[in-house]
């Protein structure tokens, strides 16, 4: 187990499946959605083993010997390379409490999205290439630990997706897939510019004594590491990093996405298939926050105390912003995209308080997010793939034609809304307590407790529009869930039940990471001050 | 038999009807009488309630009983979940289990022939085990989570004839209007947690009476206070958030007897009951302000409605403000003790309603009863004892309570010189004794008015009579007190329910409330740090520290005055209603011509609903519509904008490439073309052009060379 590369196996095995389904002839469907569908099993289990083989005692954040699974081997390394010397890029990937749980989520995503990928049926070899290829950039971004590294998977999956919204999208999928690439496209190349900055300004000591740039992300976190004329560097008295930060914050803001770059998400779900829907709600969103946390927080931590009030009022905006616009939409699909912008302000929100309770909370919420919000777009689908519409008002009283349907929506609905018993509550309460423990955003959190109440105004009444009253004539054929469907949402119900339960479980995984990125955003102010005199 | 049996018991009541939840859910459509087991799990559930209230108060009754467990721990933070077992607790879960039980079996017959007949009843369960949590919880997040859950079953059972568009609106509207007071429960929650780092209420407690109190800031105690009110003015429906209680009756009439008027509703005092020590003196008047209101309005309007579980919702609204306001003014014990009883009687009124309405065919306007007690004699007589105790007549149970309420907003007047609480105290005891006797007048006397309907009226199944009987027995005064004009005596105030010691600082009480004594701390019961899994026993120190001997003294000379005038009171209610409705010596519709406007103030619920929907409701709407306008068009306008602007420049772009650069290049093309059009002439073809041109061109070239 030791040395086996399970980092590298559960982000490359995807690729490798869509080199198999390159080789699958076009007429075998059912092969082709098998492979793919094995291929995301075996992420799973490795996810599992994965796992049962961390070490809860260890934090990683910003220390390079507590992380785990460590794979770490010289990539590109080219002296003399015109005026920029040495380039020297290392594969490095590595995890801590903070990326686990998100690891996990990708490969669970991953295969209930499979599974809801069954109905496809326009030239399925090319979705389920692109699929995997997407699984791939999802899975990198989340374990790698050099900044290139990273850089690469956040772009690598940018392209798929891209795809698979532009060709198997409903009928606005050109606008949509366009809007999203080039929003997203924009956001890069401000990780791109500050990435670079930060390469320039970050040193590491090889082995045989010389000093090289690096893009090692663990060596931007510490001060001792920075160039004296670095612009991104802390002992440069001139150094550009707050606009380097606020440059970063917008590149991973897009991707969240925050108010006011949350415009390409409400389309990209309407016209995306359920299943990249589920992907994008379910993982993609968190890839952003995610970012905040992994690059923004420690390398810039004297920054991010500077700014905190802001993050936490952004938190704020998209909590209220996003359940108002959801209260107004006609479209359920669109409902739900507005319901995940505020519900993604929790986890804003949780990290900008900078105590433990927060991050926990932020980081869980990022995972129950992941889950609940996969769980009210297969609903969407069910619906859609037998009615062919998306209307709220469409509908009524489907509760007495789908009872079975109707008890999983009311499910996920309330652990949307935050109902104790289930695991959107623990995250969302976490959340809060912990924005309230800290003083001066104490204000904004009391202010973002309303979007309890709107939460449970815009999901109640959809779901009276939807399943209660009497049901319409038209609809009196509608059958209840079929075998897959039950397949995709009873693994979620119970993760989502079993969370919300006995929340120890996730809690204690991530224990130990958020409490090192605690005492370290604590200890910045301290150490970067020292710096600079 | 030890405390950890009694932990054990407890967990066992708590937990069994989520089993029966659970069976019941899953099984409803492949058994057919899976109904009897959800039942079956509350009778035993009830058989153990009894054991442990029996137990609990004869042989623990100055011990207090709490086991927990470690639900998160992180290090830094550290949450646990556990119970406590003491005199309230067990009292109230023998309340709870008795009216879920006989709710059950009532439901059997009336809910029969429904088409999710199983699945009410699972919803029951679920209901059960989210109330017993409330009872049982030993500290403030566990009350939340299981304040939270019950919302949730009284969402589904409101609801539960969805296919009603008013159904499906009242569950909703319920859990909205529920979800603002939890707005300010939350809030107090996220203050106590900042301050005390706990949710546990001893520990909360302890640390108030040593002196910590949230932003150091006795107002900001006050405001901690008056939040987690904010959740039992929505639980328990007080104005302003009363709306939602009345809409709640398009449930199915058991479900009203239980949830909405017997335990649900009553958890927002309960959850006072329970916080009561931490409440200053300011938080406790506004509490009682609120109490006084609530208890005045919905009275004012049970006159005018003719819906018979309307004229109940607007009667368990106005009991509940006066147990509210007893809350309020000091009047601890009367509060619970008149929340006791007031279960009883009015779960035996709704059910009595529902046996009504069972019998007419679900007809409920009033307006088409009447002389109905010859068609159900069982149910009118256990209706007239129901109604007798909460319009306050000697001899109930109703009786003893309210007239301690009342005898607390007098002492509390006496004290304080504030007689407001005390006037609306006795105002409403005359209006309750009014409207409910003229709902019993029109309802079972007089004429029958639909004279089909009251043909094929007969008397309920027993399933459905035998709860009617053991309820309305329940609210006779024997249960209580041995003497039927002074509760204080009897077992239930002077063994079982003690006030608690008070732990807020001492100027930010009640003038009356500080402790006579000057040890502060013997006051405090001894909380050390709980080892997870262990139960713990906490000596009460109740007995030796009064609630405030100045305030018991004032109570006891309240007590003879109080009871004369709301005897008389309640006596001019009374006549009054058979004034009206009985003999029809007064006109009800002349005299609603003559006060027309407060008249039709009170038969529109004093426009409450509508005002709501025309601010708040109306001006959330518009935000949103506004906001997804915005968001639609000034947002995604810039970014479609953006993309036309580049789309523009890139055009204009594109153009000049087109023109300017391209036309550079063209032109030079062009121009190369021309100069080769006129070279062109000298292509002639003639052999001697060409050499006479080369050796031409030679020559200028070389003269040009040398010139350099």
């Amino acid at each position: 187990m030791q040395n086996f590369p399970i980092l590298s196996f559960i982000t490359l095995l995807p690729i490798l499946g869509m080199v198999i389904i390159l080789f699958i002839p076009k007429k075998q469907e059912i092969v082709i959605k098998s492979t793919t569908l094995a291929i995301t099993a075996i992420q799973l289990i490795a996810a599992i083993i994965l796992l049962k083989n961390f070490n809860y005692a260890l934090g990683g954040v910003n220390d390079p010997s507590s992380f785990q699974f460590i794979e770490k081997f010289r990539w590109i390394d080219i002296t003399g390379f015109s005026w920029i010397g040495r380039i020297k890029i290392d594969y490095f990937m590595g995890i801590d409490g903070i990326s686990v749980p998100l690891v996990l989520l990708t490969a669970i995503i991953s295969f209930i999205a499979t599974l809801s990928s069954w109905t496809i049926n326009k030239s399925v070899k090319g979705y389920f290439a692109m699929f995997l290829l997407l699984d791939t950039g999802m899975m990198g971004v989340f374990v790698a630990l050099d900044f290139f590294l990273f850089y690469i998977f956040w772009e690598l999956m940018l392209l798929p997706m891209y795809f698979l919204i532009g060709i198997w999208g409903g009928p606005r999928r050109e606008y949509a897939a366009i809007k999203f690439f080039l929003y997203t496209l924009f956001g890069s190349i401000f990780i791109l510019i500050v990435m670079i900055a930060l390469y320039f300004s970050t040193t590491e000591v090889l082995a045989d004594g010389t000093k090289v740039f690096t893009f090692n992300m663990l060596s931007m976190m510490n001060p001792q590491n920075f160039t004296a004329t670095g612009i991104l560097s802390p002992l440069n008295p001139n150094n550009l990093r707050l606009i380097a930060y606020i440059g970063l914050f917008v590149g991973f803001a897009i991707k969240i996405p925050m108010f006011p770059f949350h415009t390409w998400l409400p389309d990209a779900h309407v016209e995306a298939p359920t299943a990249i829907s589920v992907i994008l709600a379910g993982v993609l969103l968190k890839m952003g926050t995610y970012g905040i946390l992994r690059v923004c927080f420690p390398i810039f931590p004297e920054i991010t105390r500077q700014l905190v009030w802001y993050i936490a009022l952004f938190g704020m905006i998209n909590i209220i912003y996003g359940a108002l616009c959801a209260l107004a939409q006609k479209d359920f699909k669109k409902m739900i995209a507005y319901s995940s912008i505020s519900h993604m302000g929790l986890v804003l929100l949780g990290m900008a308080s900078l105590n433990s309770m927060g991050i926990t909370g932020a980081v869980f919420q990022m995972f129950n997010h992941g889950t609940i919000t996969a769980m009210l777009f297969l609903i969407v689908g069910v619906i859609y793939d037998r009615a062919h519409t998306r209307g709220l008002d469409e509908f009524g009283g489907l509760a007495t034609q789908m009872p079975i349907y109707a008890g999983f929506t009311t499910l996920a609905f309330f652990a949307a809304i935050g109902l104790p018993g289930l695991s959107g509550f623990v995250s969302e309460a976490f959340v809060f307590l912990g924005a309230f423990g800290f003083t001066s955003i104490r204000t904004l959190t009391v202010i973002s407790t309303l979007g309890i109440l709107l939460g449970a105004g815009y999901m109640l009444w959809a779901m009276q529009r939807v399943f209660l009253g009497s049901l319409k004539d038209k609809w009196a054929s509608l059958k209840d869930l079929t075998f897959r469907e039950y397949a995709m949402l009873v693994p979620l119900s119970l993760i989502v039940l079993f969370l919300g339960i006995y929340p120890a479980t996730m809690l204690n995984l991530m224990n130990s990471s958020v409490n090192a990125m605690v005492k370290f955003m604590a200890n910045a102010q301290t150490m970067y001050g020292s710096l600079l005199h | 038999m030890t405390g950890n049996n009694l932990i054990q018991i407890a967990l066992i009541i708590l937990f069994l009807p989520l089993l029966g939840f659970t069976v019941t859910l899953f099984l409803a459509k492949k058994v057919k009488k899976i109904f009897l087991f959800e039942t079956f799990i509350l009778i035993v559930s009830f058989i153990l309630s009894v054991a442990l209230v029996f137990f609990k108060l004869n042989y623990f009754s100055q011990t207090t009983f709490t086991g927990e467990v470690n639900w998160i721990n992180l290090g830094s933070i550290s949450i646990d979940l556990g119970v406590m077992v003491d005199n309230i607790a067990v009292l109230m879960i023998f309340v709870v289990s008795l009216i879920s039980m006989l709710v059950h079996l009532f439901s059997i017959a009336y809910m029969h022939g429904d088409k999710r007949y199983n699945r009410y009843f699972a919803y029951l369960g679920i209901f059960t085990f989210s109330m017993n949590g409330i009872v049982f919880t030993h500290n403030i997040l566990m009350m939340y989570i299981f304040w939270e859950l019950v919302g949730l079953s009284s969402y589904l059972l409101i609801g539960f004839w969805f296919e009603k568009k008013s159904a499906s609106d009242a569950g909703k509207k319920a859990f909205i209007v529920n979800r603002v007071g939890d707005l300010g429960f939350f809030s107090g929650i996220l203050i106590l947690f900042a301050t005390y780092h706990t949710f546990t209420f001893d520990k909360i407690f302890h640390q108030i009476s040593l002196g910590v109190i949230p932003f150091n800031s006795e107002f900001w105690l006050t405001v901690t206070g008056i939040l987690i009110f904010a959740g039992a003015i929505g639980k328990s429906a007080q104005f302003p958030l009363h709306v939602w209680l009345p809409d709640a009756m398009e449930g199915p009439t058991p479900v009203s007897a239980l949830i909405h008027a017997a335990t649900m509703v009553a958890a927002g005092v309960y959850l006072i009951i329970r916080v009561f020590p931490i409440l200053t003196g300011n938080a406790l008047e506004f509490i009682a302000i609120i109490g006084a209101l609530s208890a005045f309005i919905p009275a004012t309007i049970a006159i005018t409605q003719n819906d018979i579980k309307k004229v109940l919702a607007y009667s368990t609204v106005s009991q509940l403000g006066y147990m509210v306001m007893a809350l309020g003014v000091g009047a601890y014990k009367f509060a619970f003790f008149h929340l006791v009883t007031h279960a009883f009687f009015k779960a035996a009124l709704f059910l009595g309603s529902g046996s009504v309405i069972h019998a007419m065919h679900h007809e409920q306007d009033i307006r088409k009863m009447g002389g109905l007690r010859k068609k159900l004699p069982l149910t009118y007589a256990t209706f007239l004892i129901s109604t007798l105790a909460i319009s306050g007549v000697p001899l109930t149970s109703g009786f003893l309570s309210k007239d301690g309420i009342l005898a607390g907003t007098f002492a509390f007047g006496n004290l304080t010189g504030q007689w407001f609480f005390a006037f609306v105290g006795f105002l409403v005891a005359l209006v309750t004794a009014f409207y409910m006797f003229r709902l019993v007048i029109l309802t079972f006397h007089g004429e029958p008015r639909d004279k089909e309907k009251f043909d094929h009226a007969h008397e309920s199944p027993f399933v459905m009579v035998m709860p009617l009987v053991v309820l309305a027995t329940l609210s006779i005064f024997i249960w209580y007190t041995p003497n039927p004009f002074n509760p204080e005596q009897g077992w239930f105030l002077s063994k079982w329910v003690k006030a608690p010691t008070i732990v807020t600082p001492q100027d930010a009480r009640y003038s009356f409330l500080k402790s006579d004594e000057i040890k502060p701390e013997a006051n405090v019961p001894t909380v050390q740090n709980v080892p997870a899994q262990t139960t713990q026993e906490i000596n009460g120190s109740e007995e030796e520290v009064t609630f405030s001997k100045t305030y018991t003294e004032a109570m006891e000379h309240a007590h003879i005055p109080a009871m004369m005038l709301s005897l008389g009171l309640a006596g001019i209610g009374i006549l009054f209603a058979f004034m009206f409705y009985q003999w029809k010596k007064l006109d009800p519709d002349k005299l609603a011509e003559k006060i027309n406007p407060l008249y039709k103030l009170s038969l529109n619920k004093w426009y409450f609903d509508e005002i709501y929907d025309a601010t708040f409701v109306a001006l959330t709407l518009g935000i949103s519509k506004l906001f997804a306008w915005f968001d639609n068009y000034i947002i995604d306008g810039i970014v479609n904008g953006s993309a036309a602007l580049t789309k523009q420049v890139s055009n204009f772009s594109g153009k000049f490439d087109n023109i300017v650069v391209d036309g550079v290049v063209n032109g030079a093309a062009y121009l190369s073309g021309i100069v080769g059009l006129m070279f062109r002439r000298l292509q002639t073809g003639k052999v001697q052009t060409y050499i006479v041109l080369v050796v031409f061109s030679l020559v200028i070239i070389l003269f040009i060379f040398k010139s350099f």
